[in-house]
């Protein structure tokens, strides 16, 4: 038996004004509403609805159709302001009883790394928004961009998890494979699920590159990938943004076609299936113990924290924010709260990625800002507005 | 190959560019006779000894050509020359002169192409062209919409760089800056016009005290002081700072016609003791300036490439460019502003001197970036260009 198990990732931040240091003391408003909106209705148009639809329409079409979600904060308070009926879509499929809801941090963020105490309480407060939207209590933890190690997996299955969910990391798993459950070194019961980055990749990146030899990509040929683990594994985990679907691969790829025809073509080989990953845990026992002595993410080849920290620019702006935590937390104010933790979201920091910012990358590079350096100056001028009003 | 200065006698970026494609070129074995006019005063032999290039013949003229010089300019020029030496007394009569020595050299020289840089040795090239039959390369370095920041185009002097333009068999722009304006202010056609884009030569790696730097925080300004350089937005800019960085100091390396406005302006905005003007700069000086130096800015409000900010990277020092430049085309890892937009420029240079981590970021990146500048690459596709009009 090989159960598919698909997460889509859903989030979007709040980004940053361009906010000068003539600014500082004079403007409180740090984020731009006007360019969120936009960006949060165009990615609506194209993926959300959309996909979310085709997904109703297969739940309603093959009673064995399953799939997971996470939901950044975030993206939730973002649709609940600029585009409601999307969120209707999501409740309708989450109704299904067969769409699971991942538990994450409510603002994307690091916290992990930098506060325990604020990695929960975002953890807390993402629990309650998805009980007030979906009525639903999650039971597997995804942490912010797949970052993981030992440290974590102990940490969250202190909290009562019954899951956690990683990257299929080479190193990590050397010559094991990511489809099977595993249990993390120094826990008693909780259940690593890692991603199959192999196949994962081949819908959320190479689907539309015609340099790839396997292109075009059919949902018979994926299917055929999909039943050839059977007896080499119980579970394939699919994990990729939700943009995957009409954002990263517009709809002119065929990305929803090939979608669309996929759970008849998994389905026809009868030893295939669709799982959770609730259902996973509860159904299969780790094969074995993966060691993660360091932390992992699903980002890029390095599959590390390089994307978010490392340069001069990120560590020193992540570890201003987070010495201002006490203090913004002392001035007991509601608003200032909120927006420090907006800042705590994990794209500021990407924003000022240097890593790839060179000749020829650059257009691979998403970034709201010219550079890495313009977001880092907007990022510490905020800071500074922040500090000027907690001290 | 036709220039008009050259080191140590240049007055702008016009000679560092010849000099550092001709030294290339001369170790990839292209023979160079290579015209120059050279100033009455100097002593020949010991130049032509010190740069010691094989395959080069240098041809010298004696002429009072500047580059960036204007008909007063030049006039006045004229009268610090005894009458005895000189023949012409015209910018105009000048040009045809040298353009008239150059028939001699076409005609006793072999060669299999020509290559001239800049409006003065257009004409040059023309006639050495119709001579021999040989064809054309013109190399523009800068346009008259450049160095008057298009305000009083003379028109003497556009109507020989479209004549140069329309006779030249192929034509190298120093950036697609460049390339438009030919298109677009001189109706040639694109296909004609490769973009190549300059270098600059590695600055060494001494290390100077410098006793301003220990209570300072320096801002440099090096270039002709002419309104194509910006010196009035860099006045504007420097208020702003001024205001929020209590001990900035101004240095005002180069020489020009707008000296006297930088000097009056900085007093009567209250800023003249934060300035410091050291006249033009040659050599080890000026890669002491650079080094002196938290930020070079380079204001420009027309800058066809812009060398200047690539020695600022080679010396480690962080820079902010406008995006009015060609190297701005080029570079990543440098601030970046309209020239209009003194604010933000004010906003980004603060930035620089209060965030370390984004000067040590625009440091280190620099460093590494400004590595694939070199003038072995120019030369290369110099060649590539000859060899498309040889074969």
């Amino acid at each position: 038996m090989a159960g598919v198990c698909f997460y889509f990732q859903v989030h979007q931040p709040h980004r940053m004004k361009h906010y000068r240091i003539f600014d500082i003391g004079k403007k409180e408003d740090y984020f731009d509403e006007e360019k969120n909106k936009q960006i949060l209705l165009k990615v609506a148009e194209k993926c959300y609805k959309p996909a979310t639809r085709l997904i109703i329409n297969l739940l309603n079409k093959h009673p064995e159709f399953k799939c997971c979600f996470s939901f950044s904060g975030v993206v939730l308070e973002q649709l609940e302001k600029y585009s409601p009926e999307t969120l209707e879509l999501f409740k309708e499929a989450v109704k299904t009883g067969r769409v699971e809801i991942l538990s994450e941090t409510y603002y994307h963020s690091l916290s992990f790394l930098y506060s325990k105490e604020e990695f929960l309480e975002q953890i807390k407060l993402h629990k309650e928004k998805i009980k007030e939207i979906f009525g639903y209590l999650p039971k597997v933890f995804r942490n912010t961009e797949l970052i993981y190690n030992n440290e974590i997996a102990k940490f969250i299955e202190e909290q009562g998890y019954k899951g956690i969910i990683a990257e299929g990391a080479d190193h990590l798993l050397q010559w094991r494979s990511p489809n099977f459950i595993y249990k993390p070194t120094n826990t008693k019961k909780i259940k690593l699920l890692l991603k199959n980055y192999r196949l994962s990749d081949d819908i959320a990146f190479r689907f539309s590159s015609r340099e790839w030899n396997e292109w075009p990509l059919t949902a018979e040929k994926f299917s055929q990938w999909v039943s050839s683990i059977n007896g080499n594994g119980t579970n394939i985990n699919l994990f990729m943004d939700y943009e995957t679907f009409g954002e990263h691969q517009w709809e002119d790829t065929g990305i929803f076609s090939f979608f669309e025809k996929l759970p008849e073509e998994i389905l026809k080989n009868r030893d295939n299936s669709f799982k959770t990953p609730s259902e996973l845990v509860k159904e299969y026992e780790p094969v074995g113990e993966i060691d993660a002595p360091h932390f992992i993410s699903w980002a890029d080849i390095e599959r590390n924290l390089t994307a978010w920290l490392g340069n001069p620019m990120q560590d020193s702006a992540s570890k201003k924010l987070y010495d201002l935590r006490e203090k913004v937390f002392a001035s007991k104010r509601k608003d200032l709260i909120e927006k420090w933790r907006k800042l705590t979201t994990s794209d500021h920091f990407y924003y000022m990625c240097t890593k790839w910012f060179n000749d020829g990358d650059v257009h691979k590079y998403f970034s709201p800002y010219e550079s890495p350096y313009d977001s880092f100056i907007s990022f510490m001028n905020i800071l500074e507005d922040l500090e000027t009003r907690v001290d | 190959m036709f220039g008009w200065e050259f080191p140590p006698f240049n007055s702008g970026g016009l000679g560092t560019a010849c000099y550092g494609l001709v030294k290339s070129l001369s170790k990839k074995n292209i023979g160079l006779s290579l015209v120059l006019p050279f100033p009455y005063e100097c002593d020949f032999a010991k130049i032509v000894n010190n740069h010691n290039f094989k395959n080069v013949k240098i041809k010298k003229l004696n002429y009072l050509l500047k580059p960036y010089t204007t008909s007063k300019i030049y006039n006045e020029d004229l009268k610090k020359i005894k009458k005895d030496k000189i023949h012409s007394n015209s910018l105009y009569e000048e040009v045809m002169r040298y353009a008239s020595e150059a028939e001699d050299i076409a005609k006793s020289e072999e060669f299999d192409l020509i290559h001239a840089h800049d409006w003065l040795t257009y004409e040059a090239g023309i006639i050495a062209k119709e001579i021999s039959g040989k064809p054309l390369v013109i190399h523009v370095h800068a346009t008259e919409f450049d160095r008057t920041g298009g305000n009083g185009v003379n028109t003497f002097v556009y109507e020989v760089e479209k004549r140069g333009m329309e006779k030249a068999d192929l034509i190298i722009a120093v950036s697609n800056f460049t390339k438009d304006k030919i298109i677009k202010f001189y109706g040639i056609d694109s296909e004609k016009i490769v973009v190549i884009h300059n270098a600059v030569e590695n600055f060494s790696n001494k290390k100077y005290d410098f006793p301003l730097k220990d209570k300072n925080k320096i801002v440099l300004f090096l270039g002709r002081i002419t309104i194509q350089k910006g010196p009035d937005y860099f006045i504007y800019m420097s208020k702003i700072v001024a205001e929020y960085i209590k001990n900035v100091k101004f240095v005002i390396a180069g020489d020009g016609d707008m000296k006297k406005f930088m000097v009056d302006k900085a007093g009567e905005l209250g800023i003249l003791d934060k300035y410091l003007f050291t006249g033009f700069l040659r050599g080890e000086d000026i890669e002491k300036a650079y080094k002196l130096s938290d930020v070079y800015v380079m204001p420009s409000i027309s800058e066809p490439f812009g060398i200047t900010p690539l020695e600022a990277m080679t010396n480690g020092t962080p820079c902010l460019i406008s995006k009015q430049s060609g190297v701005s085309e080029v570079v990543t890892h440098a601030l970046k502003t309209d020239f209009w937009d003194v604010e933000e420029m004010a906003n980004k240079i603060i930035a620089v001197l209060k965030y370390k981590e984004l000067s040590q970021s625009l440091k280190q990146n620099g460093l590494n970036e400004v590595k694939k500048f070199n003038w072995d690459e120019v030369a290369e596709k110099c060649i590539d260009v000859y060899s498309r009009l040889k074969g």
